[in-house]
């Protein structure tokens, strides 16, 4: 259900996809039944004239029954969301699988900064490539990610990856994902951290094999013009805090001459 | 309903207390009734400050950049100030005052049927401290930098160092709200749980007494367990802030995720204290309205106990991915999915005590019903961020947000008006408006559906909260997106626009409804079987109790209901 809003592009975002539609299978059959039954008992059960109320105190096991048994059903229901919760965590957050590339993370007040191990895979040697609000990835390899903060508390969010993680000031926290899919995604900053959280975004890019070497040559010798240099001469696309949303009046104009 | 019970009990009870002058009496009462509704009051005026950022902060979204109509341009500080505000008002002087405080206040000593709290001269210091919070927390929107925007959860670094966050007495200002105001609920509380202890009327046994003093007794007590921490690191982040510690600074030996523990430790009991009260006023409503026994008290009570207790250990699923050992998730996973086997079994006995019944939909009723379908939802989603992994997504996104909103919005704002309809007789002497009540109850809740269903599918597309224009994020840029934002705001508008209904009728009635009999609506606990109002002191002649609370369409009486002080024949 997940995919329909946003791509999965990371190797473990089905499985919280999956897990997403097991617990709406779950919750979503105890949802409408206790709704229905509720809406039935709503209706069956109003007032009318010459009908009394039953006495009835909830305490012998034949009338309990009607809510124990519903709910020893909801304790079953719970061991099974608990067990496919822990599968998946277990995976994405708990086992690092081995590294293809490595890259680190920086948040501070308010951009990231992405340094790119570079050939050698190595991070702290000469061939590091640091970009500002511009992640570059390689399809299919598999990314240890070292996540760092300047000042507070940040936190690197990538929709598409379904991925998250708190960036804490004095920690390195490590973590991998293994982007599958080509194309440019969202990275929101999704912790306050302050006067400009809402526009500490930064464009994360899954390269093919050779756009990504391009790319990194590009970056290189300074040729290379990142998505919000690209996004500055596109102003009417992405409007920007003083423009319209629409094309028609502004509901806000036609609510401010009703007031 | 049994107009035969409508004769107007004349101004006959006999005057224990002289009676007082304006300053002693409304001002600085010492009588539980009215220090309750100056909670009550104080907090529907806060009520009023929380909607209208929550106005000006859902324009921002839907028209960004625009001019908000009756607020001015709001740029992204102003924002953040904005929603942080917005989620302080509402939890700690809206929800905890007027459900906790005010109707604890209130109803506590009538239901119990004893003349006063026991300590009331404390009940009075504990309004007035509140009252000064509350004067704190308006004064922090005037200081220089503007109030405090680094959300309700004040996380540091960026809360406790004035070079983050921008807003340095701002952020102090607040914190030093916060620990007002819980020094003021302690006040409050402990006498709350002394007077149910020692003060009930002769003949009540702990099982009779109604669930909603049983329920905010039991919010208290949690809240007395709970604030400890809490006080403590307001402490320590008040000292980050203006002597220069470092408690929760990294650069000087601290933690941020200190705060996040304390802070958390608390916060997550804190929504079964405002959840609580709700709930009890609930119970006691739809038992009443439906002319049944409740269906399995003790099971009620039971459950009740059994969710405060686990909410002492669920705090961590707030931090999942906050940096926390990813070990330590899969107890508290466990644990947070756990507290759905106790509450189900509570909304199941809730949604039983409706079968066989003979339900009337008076206003409080359907406040009381749209609770529990509103709640439901509210529930349910819970179980999605209660699992980690699926938290790894949701953290923080608008799901989370409409999550909240399910729970808070029924248990603040629909609670408040299931309480305040159905004892407004009782406070007021005098009925509301029936047919201005329902067009009330339509106009809020069909709205609140229409803001907050519709954030649940932002929060699937990916959107963050505490992000004041989703313009410059491309995927979330988009139009079909946006139009839901409008969506939602349209809602919101319309939502608040039917609130002046409720204003015009609670006034009005107030003053010119009809006169109301003692037991309007035919119910069994204490407070129906004084006057409307009550007496300064209560009752003429302090009741006796011989019955539980819920004694419905007992077989074999010609009367369906038999209020809990009846003597059998």
């Amino acid at each position: 259900m997940i995919e329909y809003f946003v791509q999965n592009a990371s190797s473990f975002a089905g499985d919280i996809d999956n897990l997403f539609l097991v617990i709406t299978l779950i919750i979503g059959f105890w949802f409408f039944l206790t709704f229905g039954v509720l809406v039935y008992l709503i209706i069956r059960f109003r007032r009318k004239e010459g009908v009394k109320a039953q006495y009835i105190a909830g305490e012998k096991h034949s009338e309990t029954r009607w809510t124990h048994y519903p709910h020893y059903a909801v304790i079953a229901m719970d061991v099974v969301i608990i067990a496919v919760n822990i599968m998946v965590w277990v995976d994405i957050k708990q086992t690092l699988p081995p590294r293809d590339n490595l890259v680190r993370v920086i948040g501070q007040q308010w951009s990231w900064s992405f340094i790119h191990a570079g050939p050698d895979g190595e991070l702290d040697t000469q061939d590091d490539v640091t970009t500002v609000n511009d992640l570059h990835l390689k399809i299919g390899e598999t990314y240890h990610f070292e996540l760092q903060s300047r000042d507070v508390l940040h936190n690197f969010s990538v929709p598409a990856f379904r991925l998250r993680q708190d960036a804490v000031p004095g920690r390195t926290i490590s973590g991998w994902f293994k982007p599958t899919k080509t194309g440019t995604y969202d990275l929101q900053c999704a912790e306050m951290c302050g006067y400009g959280h809402g526009i500490m975004g930064a464009a994360v890019t899954v390269h093919s094999e050779e756009s990504y070497d391009t790319t990194m040559a590009q970056i290189q010798d300074g040729t290379y013009e990142s998505h919000f240099q690209k996004r500055k001469g596109t102003k009417t696309k992405f409007p920007s805090n003083t423009s319209k949303v629409g094309d028609e009046d502004s509901f806000a104009v036609l609510l401010a001459s009703i007031f | 309903m049994n107009q035969a019970t409508t004769a107007v009990q004349t101004d006959t009870h006999t005057q224990h207390h002289e009676e007082l002058s304006f300053l002693y009496k409304y001002i600085l009462p010492v009588d539980h009734k009215i220090i309750g509704m100056q909670y009550i009051f104080t907090g529907m005026i806060m009520a009023i400050i929380g909607g209208y950022f929550a106005y000006a902060f859902r324009m921002q979204l839907a028209f960004p950049g625009e001019l908000v109509p009756l607020y001015g341009l709001i740029g992204p500080g102003e924002y953040n100030m904005l929603v942080t505000n917005h989620g302080t008002i509402m939890i700690f002087w809206v929800a905890m005052p007027v459900l906790i405080a005010g109707f604890g206040n209130f109803l506590i000593p009538l239901m119990i049927g004893c003349d006063d709290m026991v300590f009331p001269r404390l009940n009075r210091l504990s309004y007035q401290i509140f009252l000064v919070s509350a004067l704190v927390l308006i004064a922090s929107f005037f200081v220089a930098g503007g109030g405090f925007g680094g959300a309700w959860t004040s996380y540091p670094p960026l809360s406790s160092v004035a070079e983050y966050s921008l807003t340095d007495w701002g952020a102090s200002l607040w914190i030093l709200a916060v620990a007002l105001e819980f020094v003021s609920f302690l006040l409050g509380g402990i006498n709350f749980i002394t007077t149910t202890m020692n003060a009930r009327a002769p003949g009540m046994k702990w099982m009779d007494i109604p669930i909603a003093v049983w329920f905010i007794v039991v919010a208290v007590i949690l809240f007395m367990a709970s604030v400890g921490p809490l006080v403590a690191g307001a402490v320590m982040l008040f000292m980050d802030q203006r002597l220069g510690t470092t408690f929760f600074l990294p650069s000087g030996g601290g933690d941020p995720l200190l705060w996040q523990h304390l802070f958390w430790f608390f916060g997550h009991p804190e929504v079964y204290v405002v959840l609580l009260p709700t709930l009890g006023i609930v119970a006691d409503i739809i038992s009443v309205f439906s002319r049944k026994k409740l269906f399995g008290y003790k099971t009620i009570l039971y459950t009740a106990f059994a969710t405060g207790g686990l909410s002492f250990i669920v705090w961590a699923h707030h931090q999942f991915i906050a940096g926390i050992d990813p070990r330590v998730a899969n107890v508290f996973v466990v644990t947070t999915v756990l507290i759905s086997i106790p509450l189900a079994e509570m909304m199941f006995s809730y949604i039983a005590t409706l079968y066989g019944g003979s339900i009337e939909f008076k206003t409080p009723m359907l406040w009381a019903l749209s609770f529990l379908a509103s709640f439901l939802i509210g529930g349910v989603t819970g179980i999605y961020l209660g699992a980690s992994a699926l938290d790894i997504y949701f953290h923080d996104s608008y799901f989370v947000l409409a999550h909240f909103h399910y729970t808070f919005f029924p248990i603040t704002i629909i609670g408040m008006f299931a309480a305040l309809t159905y004892w407004f007789p009782k406070m007021f002497g005098r009925m509301m408006n029936e047919t201005l009540g329902k067009i009330h109850f339509w106009g809020t809740f069909i709205p609140f559906n229409c803001i907050f269903l519709p954030l649940f599918l932002l929060g699937l597309a990916g959107q963050n909260r505490r992000v004041y224009n989703f313009q410059n994020y491309p995927d979330l840029a988009k139009q079909e997106l946006q139009d839901i934002r409008i969506f939602a705001t349209v809602s919101l508008i319309v939502l608040l626009l039917f609130q002046f209904v409720f204003i015009y009728n609670f006034f009005v009635s107030m003053f010119k409804g009809e006169k109301a009999p003692n037991n309007p609506w035919n119910a069994n606990t204490l407070e129906w079987s004084t006057s409307s109002p009550p007496p300064h002191g209560n009752f003429k002649i302090l009741p006796t109790v011989y019955r539980g609370a819920y004694e419905y369409s007992v077989p074999g009486r010609e009367k369906d209901y038999w209020p809990q002080n009846e003597p059998p024949e």
